[in-house]
């Protein structure tokens, strides 16, 4: 069974305790840079054979096409540190774009703030569905999320029925969302950072936040240690479904003709990659949210680089795919040499 | 903070007692024989909605729709009970498909080219399962990375082209059944995998194995099973599988193109877990599965021909998923659930409408 290092010894360890987790931090910045670096290279040699991939209006492309990856990926990180996963968010965000846009259709002259808030709604109930099956029913998480993510696809195959939303009912305010910048960066960014910059401060900085990474190293031992684990559960399907839910308006404001086929065939999947190639463990308590956002960065990047190198976009989710491969493999790599300086470490400050 | 972790998808089991005594055999065969008798009633539904339910005709196209994924689940099962995942298995098929297109747009014999779809198959798993294995990566994580890589394989081989200029005799598993009976080609293939899969599962030492690691890889390689060998050679039949069921699809619809088969690896895990395999490994039975598959055809078949909007469904099969994980644990849950009532109403009666958020 999982490992778990040896318990920190009470207060006369406390020393030992935070030399520990200083080197568990630096890790993650190592890890962080690791991707930065592979983002940093991958720009830079697609630019030196084709100077026109760092243009303004190119990087505005890549930010704004990596937005809506970049925001559920947060929410999907929140569940995946609690050793949980929530394959439903490519449904929710399909539903939530239909039923928040449509409303434009219907409710004429509907404010686009309260459209959001729809959205946000959508996906907060759903989400809050989720945890509640997860936490309350004690049931994998992999099994509820596959089953939600059936239903709520059929639900809204059921309400589209052969209908779409299409672009010429939107008003002009709502589809210039992605187009808006100031000082040549979209807003779109702008808003997407600062939401994953709140987010990761949460789960680095505030209590509960910490307590979801609790959670994932050891369930049991996190509800010995008093961390009410249902109710954190139950927050983090809720907060990612949320998310969800107002990443289907932007995608709506994006792609402005939406149908069933909203978010794509493997969404689900596709943020899960990102998000572990971000560095954020699959079987939770590791990992951060600027992580999981450089992970769909890099992978929304590429997408953009081969097609200005010219590489047919056929090879994009070959190499998507190898990097995944490789990012876990590299993970791999460091945690085991990581828990071996740990045991050195505590060895060392036993004696 | 970050402990070594034991990244198998069985080291999930060691949770709280209620998670395991969800799973035990008696309340196996309660799930099995319920299913049994949703399977009946999903027939009756049929019947009564359609006089076409149960004509020859209706019967082909059921095995014809469902059969590729029957099949796939059937190595699906086994990795499954072993403790790990198989999310490219729908890439795997799409692959071999494209090389099956490719290959023939070449001009290549069919016989060599089977014998190189069948590598392509071994390939594939043994990239799998030597990833997982021997470097120690949890099995959802790499084939989320292989289900990329394999389709972007499929992706490059083929470009935006279609193949289709297939020969009738092959093309024909998409018309005519076997010995041109009511049964279709791959439902066909997928009894008799069934029946191989159902013997090494259930009356082979291997069977045994495979229960017994996925219940515990560390007891089971203490009890000196091969655990590392038998997972590499379950993806690897998996990846054999997975491909020859892209030739099955291919076939069928006498079209070769990049998306074939696109986003089927999770119907697969639905019907695997549908028939009461535990996701956490080490429970689970092949006729659990075949009635899974009936299940979810049925329903789909059933909708089909009562002209409701045939893709929606996903909602009786969602259902029917939360059913299969929700009900045997019924008793332990409500317990569970009145407990914590209790215990709120008894710590601050005010609060007791605040149990059931």
């Amino acid at each position: 069974m999982s490992t778990t290092l040896a318990p920190p010894r009470e207060p006369s360890g406390a020393p030992a305790e935070i030399g520990s987790r200083r080197l568990t931090e630096r890790v993650f910045r190592v890890r962080e840079t690791g991707i930065i670096a592979v983002l940093a290279l991958f720009v830079l040699i697609t630019a030196v054979i084709q100077p026109r991939f760092v243009s303004s209006s190119n990087i505005q492309f890549i930010l704004v096409d990596t937005a809506v990856y970049a925001l559920v990926a947060l929410g999907e990180t929140m569940v995946i540190i609690t050793r949980n996963v929530d394959l439903s968010v490519q449904s929710v965000l399909a539903l939530s774009a239909y039923l928040s846009a449509g409303l434009f259709g219907h409710v004429h002259g509907i404010p686009i703030p309260v459209v959001f808030l729809v959205g946000l709604g959508i996906g907060l109930a759903f989400g809050a569905a989720n945890g509640l099956m997860v936490s309350l029913g004690r049931v994998p998480s992999l099994v509820v999320t596959l089953a939600t993510l059936y239903i709520i696809q059929g639900i809204d195959i059921l309400v589209v029925g052969g209908n779409e939303v299409v672009a010429s009912s939107l008003p002009a305010g709502f589809v210039d969302i992605p187009n808006a910048t100031i000082f040549d960066i979209p807003w779109l960014a702008i808003v997407v950072a600062a939401v994953i910059g709140a987010g990761a401060y949460y789960l680095r900085s505030f209590r509960s936040g910490r307590e979801l990474y609790a959670i994932g190293s050891n369930p049991d031992g996190a509800r010995l240690a008093g961390i009410p684990v249902a109710r954190r559960v139950f927050t983090a399907f809720t907060l990612c479904g949320g998310i969800a839910g107002v990443g289907g308006v932007l995608w709506a404001a994006q792609y402005q003709t939406i149908n069933t086929s909203a978010g794509g065939t493997n969404f689900s999947l596709i943020v899960i990659a990102a998000v572990v190639v971000g560095g954020v463990a699959i079987f939770g308590g590791s990992g951060s949210a600027v992580g999981a956002a450089i992970g769909a960065l890099l992978l929304g990047t590429i997408n953009v680089a081969l097609d200005v190198l010219g590489i047919s976009d056929f090879w994009d989710q070959a190499i998507a795919g190898f990097l995944l491969l490789l990012a876990i493999t590299l993970d791999r790599g460091i945690s085991v040499r990581l828990a071996a300086a740990l045991r050195k470490r505590s060895a060392r400050d036993a004696a | 903070m970050q402990p070594d972790q034991d990244t198998s998808l069985a080291a999930t089991v060691d949770a709280p007692p209620g998670w395991r005594s969800r799973f035990d055999s008696r309340n196996m065969l309660r799930w099995e024989s319920g299913l049994a008798v949703a399977v009946i009633a999903i027939g009756i539904l049929g019947v009564s909605t359609s006089s076409e339910f149960l004509t020859g005709n209706n019967i082909f196209n059921l095995g014809l729709q469902s059969g590729e994924i029957a099949i796939m689940a059937l190595p699906m099962t086994l990795i499954i009970i072993s403790g790990e995942i198989d999310l490219s298995v729908a890439s795997i098929m799409g692959m071999s498909s494209a090389v099956l297109g490719y290959l023939w747009g070449k001009h290549w014999s069919m016989l060599v080219i089977f014998v190189v779809i069948l590598l392509v198959g071994v390939l594939a798993g043994a990239i799998n399962g030597l990833l997982i294995t021997r470097l120690g990566l949890p099995s959802l994580a790499v084939t989320i990375g292989t289900l990329g890589l394999y389709r972007g394989v499929a992706n490059i081989i083929l470009g935006p082209n279609t193949i289709s200029n297939f020969p009738a005799s092959y093309a024909n598993i998409g018309v005519t059944g076997v010995f041109n009976s009511n049964l279709s080609f791959s439902a066909a293939v997928f009894i008799v995998l069934a029946v191989i899969f159902g013997v090494v599962l259930h009356y082979m030492p291997v069977g045994r194995s495979i229960y017994a690691m996925g219940a515990s890889p560390e007891a089971a390689m203490f009890a000196g099973i091969r655990v590392k060998r038998i997972k590499t050679l379950l993806y690897i039949v998996s990846g054999v599988v997975c491909s020859l069921a892209g030739v099955l699809l291919t076939f069928r619809l006498s079209t070769s193109v990049n998306s074939n088969g696109l986003g089927l690896e999770l119907d697969v895990v639905a019907v695997v877990l549908l028939g009461g395999v535990s996701i956490f490994g080490g429970k689970g039975t092949i006729v659990g599965v075949v009635l899974g598959v009936l299940a979810f055809a049925g329903i789909q078949n059933a909708l089909l021909l009562t002209n409701f909007n045939q893709e929606a469904a996903s909602i009786p099969v969602g259902g029917l998923l939360l059913v299969s994980v929700f009900v045997p644990n019924m008793a332990t849950l409500t317990r569970r659930i009145r407990g914590a009532i209790a215990r709120r109403s008894k710590a601050t009666p005010s609060a007791v409408g605040a149990g059931h958020d």
